[in-house]
């Protein structure tokens, strides 16, 4: 077991994240006779080069922000509704009126859905693969899953309206029948075109993203400590729970979150399955609803003038939703990798 | 407690590499049995096919008889985790559950035997830190992260996880190859101590360990490279370091080997 003893070096990365590069001494604090203009030329030339890279994005998100936000103003102005409560979206009508009550809620709700389908499939199919399949197996299933990451949306959404539809209101009908008493499968139908379609299809989107980026964290847990939880008497499934999963959980967090911002900016796929119409409601089975992204997609061609800028200002908000996991995702991820940081 | 370990004819396979062949020993109860010989001629496979670890590698297999106190290791109806929980097993590099505190390393092995009692939890590591030599070290840190201990205080941190389970045998395998002299000597005397309790097998490098901590020795070599590994000569530390009945033996131990 020539493994190296499995701490975090600081500065390691998290998976999916570049490690950190490492802090390099000025040249000239290393003394000596060396060509010390050229190092220095060099030096400078090289973080000219990286703080005007960095500089550039910078630009790149304030010129975005700037851009929409110049937009979006005016509509906002005009609208007679409360952008944030207002349910429905007439932003050409007189006067305009129109918020991002059903848009915003349906948004989160089909990525909770598709989040709550894929996690628990996902982990298990990246456990299969790192820890249990046999090689040519999890060789051939991981390389399926990495071509499923490769489908576009517009396909899926294709597939979806026409393959997903007819399982998806049969099952509907079915749960209404047997579980009608719970309140999401409550509703009267007509059933297919509903959030529950666009969540499965959601749930199939990000599966590849989540099930590749767990496997690969799985796979990389230390040998080292799975041998000492199986000498220690624990069964597989134990040895997994020791010293691959608590090992793996900023890695999962990562996954997850990824996966998450995957579903929340899902366009097309969800536009051409979603009811679209505007409900607020946790009604899973019954015909509706719809998302920011697919509200946008499928009113931006007709829209006018206020219509755009009302459409833009959503955009805006679903940039802010997106913002936001991400900063709780990286504030997740910190804190732990602080934990295991602190061990070195 | 401590038991008896009778190997009759084991063999261990990598697919289709034989690394050792046939090898038949008894180690005594509540004693320190060293394993030495040259690098790769099987003592690792051999130690790793007493608590049945070999078999986790793909491929690796074991044939042949492994009784302790007559009861067959490798009989089909065996439960391997039972055999584990029996037989603990310390490793060459120190591996601490990273993401676990000094306690919860301690008492990982009660956990995963569905002890969850905290008083209980906390007497048996106490119990397990004492006999490993760490407890004063540690007492005020239970809840750091087990990696923040040195190299030598993470090797008695996992001995103490390792004695926690109160196993019967315990098999190290070069305990100290990564540590200095001074936590080797402190992990020697903790094999001295801990023998009354447990039948004791390590593999090392060094032979002054050897001649210091063990009753038994049993010299490991290879004919060629690629041939399995073999029992050369077993018997009486003090026999084998003093008057060894095998030629070879003797030119490994005066260091006149290959
Ligand atoms: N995982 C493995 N796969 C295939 N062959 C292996 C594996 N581990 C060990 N071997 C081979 O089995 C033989 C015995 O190896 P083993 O590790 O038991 O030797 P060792 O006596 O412990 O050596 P060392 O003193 O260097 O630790 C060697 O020829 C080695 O190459
Ligand atoms: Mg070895």
């Amino acid at each position: 077991m020539g493994k190296p003893i499995p701490i975090r070096p600081a500065g390691a990365s998290v998976p999916g994240e570049p490690p950190h590069p490492p802090r390099l001494a000025p040249a000239s604090a290393l003394g000596g006779g060396g060509p010390r203009r050229r190092t220095l030329s060099a030096d400078a030339v090289f973080r000219g080069v990286t703080l005007a890279a960095g500089a550039m994005v910078l630009v790149v998100i304030v010129a975005i922000a700037i851009f929409l936000g110049y937009q979006a103003v005016p509509a906002l102005g005009r609208n007679s509704a409360n952008f944030f409560t207002y349910q429905d979206w007439f932003p050409d009508s007189a006067p305009p009126a129109f918020g991002i009550a059903a848009t915003g809620f349906g948004t989160v709700y089909t990525a909770v859905i598709a989040l709550a389908l894929a996690v628990p499939v996902s982990l298990g199919i990246a456990l299969y693969l790192s820890h249990y399949a046999p090689r040519q197996v999890a060789t051939a299933l991981g390389f399926l899953i990495d071509l499923l990451a490769a489908v576009p949306s517009v396909v899926f959404g294709l597939w979806g309206r026409d393959c997903l539809y007819t399982p998806v209101r049969e099952l509907s009908a079915w749960l209404n029948h047997y579980v009608g008493w719970f309140p999401p499968f409550h509703g009267d139908g007509p059933y297919g075109r509903s959030f529950l379609l666009g969540g499965v299809l959601l749930a199939i989107m990000i599966l590849p993203i989540i099930t590749s980026l767990s496997r690969e964290v799985f796979r990389q847990s230390p040998k080292a400590n799975e041998e000492a939880a199986l000498a220690l008497g624990a069964t597989k499934w134990e040895m997994i729970r020791t010293a691959v999963l608590p090992y793996a959980r900023p890695g999962i967090i990562a996954a997850v979150m990824l996966g998450l911002g995957r579903a929340l900016g899902e366009t097309i796929a969800l536009a051409m399955t979603l009811g679209n119409t505007n409900i607020l409601g946790f009604d899973l089975v019954t015909n509706g609803g719809t998302t920011i992204a697919a509200n946008i997609a499928n009113k931006f061609g007709e829209a006018g003038d206020t219509g755009r800028g009302a459409l833009i200002a959503s955009g805006l908000f679903l940039f802010g939703i997106t913002l936001v996991v991400n900063v709780i995702a990286r504030a997740v991820i910190f804190r732990r990798r602080e934990l295991t940081e602190t061990a070195v | 407690m401590a038991k008896r370990i009778e190997a009759v004819g084991v063999t261990a396979y990598y697919g289709s590499f034989k690394a050792i062949d046939s090898i038949t020993m008894t180690i005594e109860p509540k004693s320190v049995t060293a394993l030495i010989g040259p690098s790769g001629c099987g003592k690792s496979t051999f130690l790793r096919s007493i608590n049945r670890m070999h078999e986790v590698l793909p491929g690796a297999r074991v044939e042949g008889r492994l009784t302790v106190d007559d009861q067959n290791i490798y009989d089909p109806d065996v439960d391997v985790t039972a055999v584990r929980r029996v037989i603990g097993m310390v490793f060459q590099r120190p591996n601490p559950f990273p993401t676990m505190s000094i306690f919860d390393n301690v008492v990982a092995g009660l956990r995963l035997n569905g002890v969850r009692s905290k008083p209980a939890l906390a007497e048996a590591a106490e119990r397990a830190l004492r006999s490993a030599n760490l407890w004063d070290e540690v007492k005020d840190r239970l809840n750091k992260p087990g990696a923040s201990l040195s190299g030598g205080q993470q090797q008695r941190l996992c001995i103490a996880r390792a004695i926690a389970v109160e196993p019967q045998v315990l098999l190290m395998d070069e305990p100290c190859s990564a540590l200095d002299p001074i936590s080797t000597l402190a992990i020697e005397d903790l094999m001295l101590g801990l023998k009354d309790r447990f039948t004791i097998v390590i593999v090392t490098h060094n032979l002054q360990q050897a001649a210091r901590v063990s009753d038994k020795t049993g010299f490991f070599s290879i004919d060629a490279a690629g041939e399995p590994g073999r029992l050369v000569e077993y018997d009486d530390t003090e026999k084998i370091f003093g008057n060894p009945s095998v030629p070879k033996t003797r030119d490994y131990i005066a260091g006149r080997f290959g």
